[in-house]
């Protein structure tokens, strides 16, 4: 998807990027011409530095020179400006995006540093809850996909939707947990609803391209993980 | 919840977040019933509305609940468009606001709890944080007349219930706000000229008095 010459639409990221993933699929989905400009891992170049002053993290958007930050922030951008080129990811009915909303900003919350607390975390004992956290967290995403999708592939019903993105841009990392941990985090036996999802999610083409294979970010996870091992600790 | 028609909000007075909900409905003019919640005895119908999380405010339309008061907002927003619009219809310019409400949300609350929690250097280190959340927060205002333009909007009603702490965070942390970010000051007071605010905002020594049984409550000397 790479844009030739004259791009208007640039996006600073990084491969493994959970967040930068969620642009990706966006601007996958909606067939926009783009730039993928990679930052190296541990240095922030000048335009990022630029772009997103204040908090100085990826990714970021730049449409026509304008920078626009945060990955949910960037979907919804993306979904109204290229408004005519496929489905609208958010739903047409404002309370089902309050929905989806809501169980976006859940994730950002609650569910990803829970995931992520897995490999940062200390002691067994903090690695314990997190994961506890985090199949918590994913059985109340199964809830709600029971409620929200109702009874359709995604929750955004036959096609894919922000919800679908905000989440489904995990799903590498998800599955590199899994097989590190050597225990699942979505379960036919627990959460049957989002398996069969992540399954669709993960068939349609254009996010295929985007989520990285699962041995490279277990590999990226260990270089990550022996990082905060040798680091000298936190005051 | 039955299906009752009619909105409802659950909220606790003081609350920065519920006063961004009650602000957004009365620039609609929608009728709501507002119930006070006692925060250490939640009440069954708040636990019911916001399982996940349990927390005011929640938006109760239609029976249907709205949890997260920025997602209340730009419901209300999109619920009511025939008035007031808080967001602007400009993709760009909806981004810079969500960014920013967003941007408020993240650091101003967290931070003016640590003004009133912490003493001594940790303090200093919350202050100047503080500063430089003000700061940054004056320099997007610029010469506007509000965050929204010549309109108020959407950032607007995200940080303006915050205006009624800054006499907290200024006699907890001993600064001005007017001395370090002249022009949100003027902003706070050109806000209160509006009936939606002016209703709904906490008097600043309420809040005050609120912000003690807080350190009290906590043993903060």
């Amino acid at each position: 998807m790479a844009g030739s010459g004259n791009s208007e639409v640039k996006l600073l990221g990084a491969w493994a990027s959970p967040y930068v993933a969620r642009a990706r699929i966006a601007l996958n989905l909606k067939e926009v011409q783009y730039e993928f400009l990679e930052e190296q891992f541990g240095t922030k170049s000048e335009l990022l530095l630029k772009s997103n002053p204040i908090y100085k993290k990826i990714p970021v958007l730049i449409h026509d020179d304008k920078p626009i930050c945060e990955s949910l922030i960037i979907v919804q951008y993306i979904d109204e400006v290229w408004v005519s080129s496929g489905p609208a990811l958010m739903p047409a009915d404002a309370y089902d995006r309050a929905l989806h909303r809501f169980w976006a900003v859940y994730i950002d919350d609650k569910f990803v540093p829970a995931l992520f607390g897995m490999m940062r975390a200390p002691t067994e004992e903090a690695k314990a809850e997190s994961k506890e956290q985090a199949l918590a967290s994913l059985q109340l995403l199964e809830e709600a996909f029971g409620k929200i999708s109702k009874g359709k592939p995604f929750f955004g019903g036959d096609t894919i939707g922000y919800l679908d993105v905000a989440l489904g841009a995990f799903v590498g990392w998800m599955k590199a947990f899994e097989e590190m941990n050597g225990f699942k985090l979505l379960d036919d036996a627990k959460t049957p609803l989002l398996c069969a999802w992540a399954e669709n999610f993960c068939n349609n083409e254009v996010v295929g391209a985007v989520i990285p294979e699962t041995a490279k970010l277990v590999e990226l996870a260990k270089v990550m993980q022996a990082r905060f091992k040798n680091a000298p600790p936190a005051n | 919840m039955a299906s009752e028609k009619g909105v409802m909000l659950l909220d606790f007075w003081v609350s920065p977040f519920g006063q961004r909900a009650r602000i957004a409905l009365a620039e609609k003019g929608v009728q709501y019933e507002y119930k006070e919640e006692n925060l250490t005895e939640k009440s069954e119908l708040l636990l019911k509305a916001n399982p996940v999380h349990k927390k005011i405010p929640v938006l109760i339309h239609d029976g249907k609940p709205v949890c997260e008061s920025l997602i209340i907002v730009e419901y209300i927003d999109e619920v009511w468009s025939d008035k007031a619009p808080l967001m602007p219809s400009d993709p760009y310019q909806r981004a810079q606001a969500r960014f920013w409400a967003d941007f408020v949300d993240k650091k101003v609350y967290d931070c003016g709890s640590r003004l009133w929690k912490l003493k001594g250097e940790e303090q200093q280190a919350a202050k100047k944080e503080m500063i430089e959340i003000l700061q940054l927060l004056e320099a997007q205002l610029g010469d506007k007349k509000y965050f929204g333009g010549d309109s108020f909007g959407f950032v607007d009603v995200a940080f303006v219930p915050f205006t009624s702490w800054f006499y907290s965070y200024e006699t907890c942390a001993n600064f001005s706000v007017e001395g370090v970010a002249p022009k949100v000051a003027q902003w706070a007071k050109r806000c209160l000229e509006r009936e939606s605010v002016a209703k709904t905002l906490s008097d600043p020594k309420k809040v005050y008095e609120f912000v003690c049984f807080l350190k009290k409550k906590f043993g903060v000397e």
